[in-house]
């Protein structure tokens, strides 16, 4: 059997292959290639050197962009992390209506970015309309009000893998400790949060990984309003790359330190969380 | 152990099946890819090949078009030229605001417009590699003063095809009515002379706004982006006219800012005799500011002769439809006119092949010079051109048709200067520090920095 695969593997993998580096690694490289180049469409474009990598640190709104975006993602991932884990835990319990719940907190899941970006944009700015204000009066105003989409939107996804997680944990581990005398805040910090951790490495670099990339939300409900005060780093590209002439190949070097820096991000959140797994 | 084999390979066989279903279905993606990527000539080849029918080979067009007011009627005027010449022709419009990003994508596929827009000296500077040199072509023939040209040298790289006027649009019969209550600051609308006049008549509109039945003077200066244009690009315009002016010059690299106070005092008359408080404009949309002009609630509009459709057919009467112009405060402004320019230029592809240019240019020709094309441009789009072919055409826009009075009353139209402003970011500099302003989150110096230092770091920028 082995050998058989193994004399068909380039029949199974080849066309995988093929269209992981048509559809990935050729525009990835040929990305990395523009960010050195300036161009107007990108199938003509001139070599430049690392010019475009020299220009995003003279765009305050690319520095600006950063530090909204890095605290966003910390303050998301806290929240809905912590809330994603409070609803599981409740949910776990087998109070009445358990499913129905689950279902409720799911749903707005399935709505798309750009939708929910909308709705929620209606619906903030008819509460600030009370106050005479609307929603892109300031940036601070954008910053919570995508921290309330985000919420929205993931909490249900989290809660639905941390549940699965609660799930698993031994009932006779819950049990032992029971007996041996354990507050129930005990039993929670010292054996149900060390056999979930598998899922809180999902659900945060799930967060993490999201809410530095998070896009449509951004567009949809502020565009960045007002003076770039709400803008997010893959808007900023976006607006780079589309909005200013002459700045394309800037927006492409901008996309390949976003890279690199969700890349990075993502890896050392996946290292210190795998640091704390325990084998059952 | 021999069920094993079969089984491994009745997997592989369907892999296999599955791959050259995958591939039937996708041959077309990857072979519009390559030709992408290859030299341009022999993409078309490959498509006159493989095309010879449709069309009957004698090119085809494909217009990107610009104004999303326009687009159902670009639709209907392609068809016909479709149903006459049997050339397809085929027209896409962007989205307000996303013209430029549209044009970028579309141009590098292989199938790219043969006719798109560029808006100015600045667009066409980023478009310059693109652009067919249209001297001698039908189209510039028929224009009918080189003013409406983008020219470079002997070259012609762009043609304006529709002349546009803006100012300040008003309802005559809501005027009429104020200027029969008591006190009444003027006695009729042709008394607005002066940008004192202007906030005299609107302060008091503003403050018996119960008794005309509007919600102010002023329809809202919202700063959403299907709004904002109107005052961080066209009135930002007045200021730097009459610097141009001052100075003798038609373009600088540096502006001095000459003007501000002029545009502060006009925008804090659009903020303050509005129809709405200031903290609300970062939401309002340019639909929001035509509806309230529409439905009568406000008096004065800042817009041009393009919105003619976005106003008629609710409360206010076409007959009612007036414009003036608009008035900053500048020292002999009675004698100044509307608005009178262009930002719509046609462009041809250089880069398509032999026969869809002149499969455009012949389109062109017979957009400005066909009955068809004339009527539809004048009637249904409501465009004024500056074609000598459409020299005897009425327009039934009344906006137009104000616009025309003021050409002939002795006063002197403004010039759009604004296609002159180094960049897209320049404008959203000054945009966002006018927001600022006037929610009272900014103070007026950050216009004026926007305005003046933005203006030597864009231009630097954009021409280093």
């Amino acid at each position: 059997m082995e050998k058989a695969i193994k004399r068909y593997f380039p029949v199974f993998a080849l066309p995988t292959l093929a269209a992981f580096t048509i559809g990935f690694i050729l525009p990835f490289l040929l990305g990395i290639y523009l960010s050195f180049c300036e161009f107007t469409t990108v199938t003509d474009a001139r070599f430049v050197g690392i010019r475009n990598y020299l220009k995003i640190w003279g765009d305050s709104t690319f520095i600006h962009a950063l530090w909204f975006t890095a605290l966003f993602t910390i303050i998301s991932v806290l929240v809905i992390n912590v809330l994603a884990f409070a609803i599981a835990m409740l949910l776990t319990k087998g109070i009445p209506g358990t499913n129905a719940f689950r279902t409720v907190f799911f749903m707005p899941n399935l709505i798309g970015g750009i939708v929910l970006g909308y709705i929620w944009q209606l619906i903030l700015n008819g509460i600030f309309a009370y106050f005479g204000r609307t929603l892109t009066y300031s940036g601070s105003y954008g910053f919570w009000g995508l921290i309330i989409l985000m919420c929205w939107q993931q909490i249900g996804y989290m809660m639905i893998i941390y549940i699965s997680g609660i799930q698993n944990v031994p009932g006779e581990l819950i049990e032992a400790a029971k007996i041996d005398g354990a507050t129930p805040s005990q039993i929670l910090t010292n054996v149900t949060i060390p056999m979930v951790m598998p899922s809180i490495t999902i659900c945060t670099f799930l967060t993490l990984t999201n809410s530095f990339k998070l896009f449509d939300q951004n567009l949809a409900l502020t565009a960045g309003e007002p003076s770039n005060k709400s803008e997010m780093l893959a808007l900023n590209i976006f607006n780079t790359f589309y909005g200013r002439t002459g700045w394309e190949g800037v927006g492409q070097a901008k996309a390949v330190v976003f890279f690199i820096l969700v890349a990075a991000i993502a890896l050392a959140q996946n290292w210190l969380t795998r640091q704390k797994e325990v084998q059952q | 152990m021999k069920k094993r084999q079969i089984l491994a390979l009745g997997l592989a066989a369907c892999m296999v099946a599955g791959m050259a279903a995958g591939c039937g279905s996708s041959t077309k993606e990857p072979a519009e890819q390559g030709g992408t990527a290859a030299e341009q000539g022999t993409t078309d080849k490959t498509e006159e090949a493989e095309t010879p029918g449709a069309g009957g080979g004698a090119g085809k067009v494909y217009y990107l078009n610009f104004k999303p007011e326009q687009a159902e009627d670009w639709q209907k005027l392609a068809q016909a030229y479709t149903d006459e010449t049997g050339i397809p022709v085929n027209v896409v419009t962007a989205a307000a605001g996303t013209y430029e990003s549209t044009l970028k994508s579309e141009m590098a596929k292989s199938e790219a417009p043969t006719l798109f827009q560029v808006n100015g000296p600045v667009g066409l500077a980023n478009w310059k590699d693109y652009c067919l040199d249209l001297s001698g072509s039908d189209v510039y023939g028929f224009l009918s003063s080189d003013d409406f040209a983008l020219k470079e040298g002997d070259s012609v790289y762009g043609i304006a095809y529709v002349i546009e006027t803006y100012g300040i649009i008003y309802n005559k019969a809501l005027v009429n009515e104020y200027c029969g209550l008591d006190g009444a600051v003027i006695a009729s609308a042709d008394e607005i002379k002066s940008f004192d006049t202007l906030k005299a008549v609107a302060d008091d509109m503003q403050a018996r706004k119960d008794e005309l039945g509007i919600n102010g003077a002023f329809a809202s200066a919202g700063m959403d982006s299907s709004s904002d244009w109107r005052f961080k690009t066209h009135l930002a315009n007045m200021p730097i006219y009459y610097e141009y002016q001052a100075d003798g010059i038609s373009s600088t690299e540096a502006i001095k800012g000459t003007y501000l106070d002029n545009y502060k005092a006009i925008w804090d008359l659009y903020i303050t005799d509005s129809t709405c408080e200031p903290a609300m404009l970062s939401a309002k949309t340019g639909g929001d500011a035509a509806a309230e002009f529409a439905m009568g609630e406000a008096v004065f509009y800042q817009n041009g002769t393009w919105a003619y459709n976005d106003v008629t057919g609710y409360e206010v009467d076409d007959a009612d439809l007036g414009m003036l112009p608009i008035y900053i405060g500048v020292e002999g402004e009675d004698k100044q006119g509307l608005c009178t320019g262009s930002e719509n230029y046609w462009c041809v592809n250089n880069k398509a092949s032999e026969e869809d240019i002149q499969a455009t240019l012949d389109f062109l020709a017979w957009v400005v010079s066909s009955e068809t094309g004339i009527n539809s441009l004048t009637n249904d789009m409501g465009f004024v051109t500056p074609f000598t072919t459409f020299e005897s055409v009425e327009t039934s826009n009344p906006l137009v048709a104000a616009a025309n009075e003021y050409l002939t009353n002795g006063t002197t139209s403004v010039t759009w200067n604004f296609t002159t402003m180094p960049s897209e970011e320049w404008k959203n500099g000054v945009g966002s520090a006018l927001l600022e302003y006037a929610q009272g989150t900014g103070e007026w110096d950050a216009v004026v920095t926007a305005f003046v230092d933005g203006w030597a770091t864009e231009y630097q920028a954009a021409n280093q």
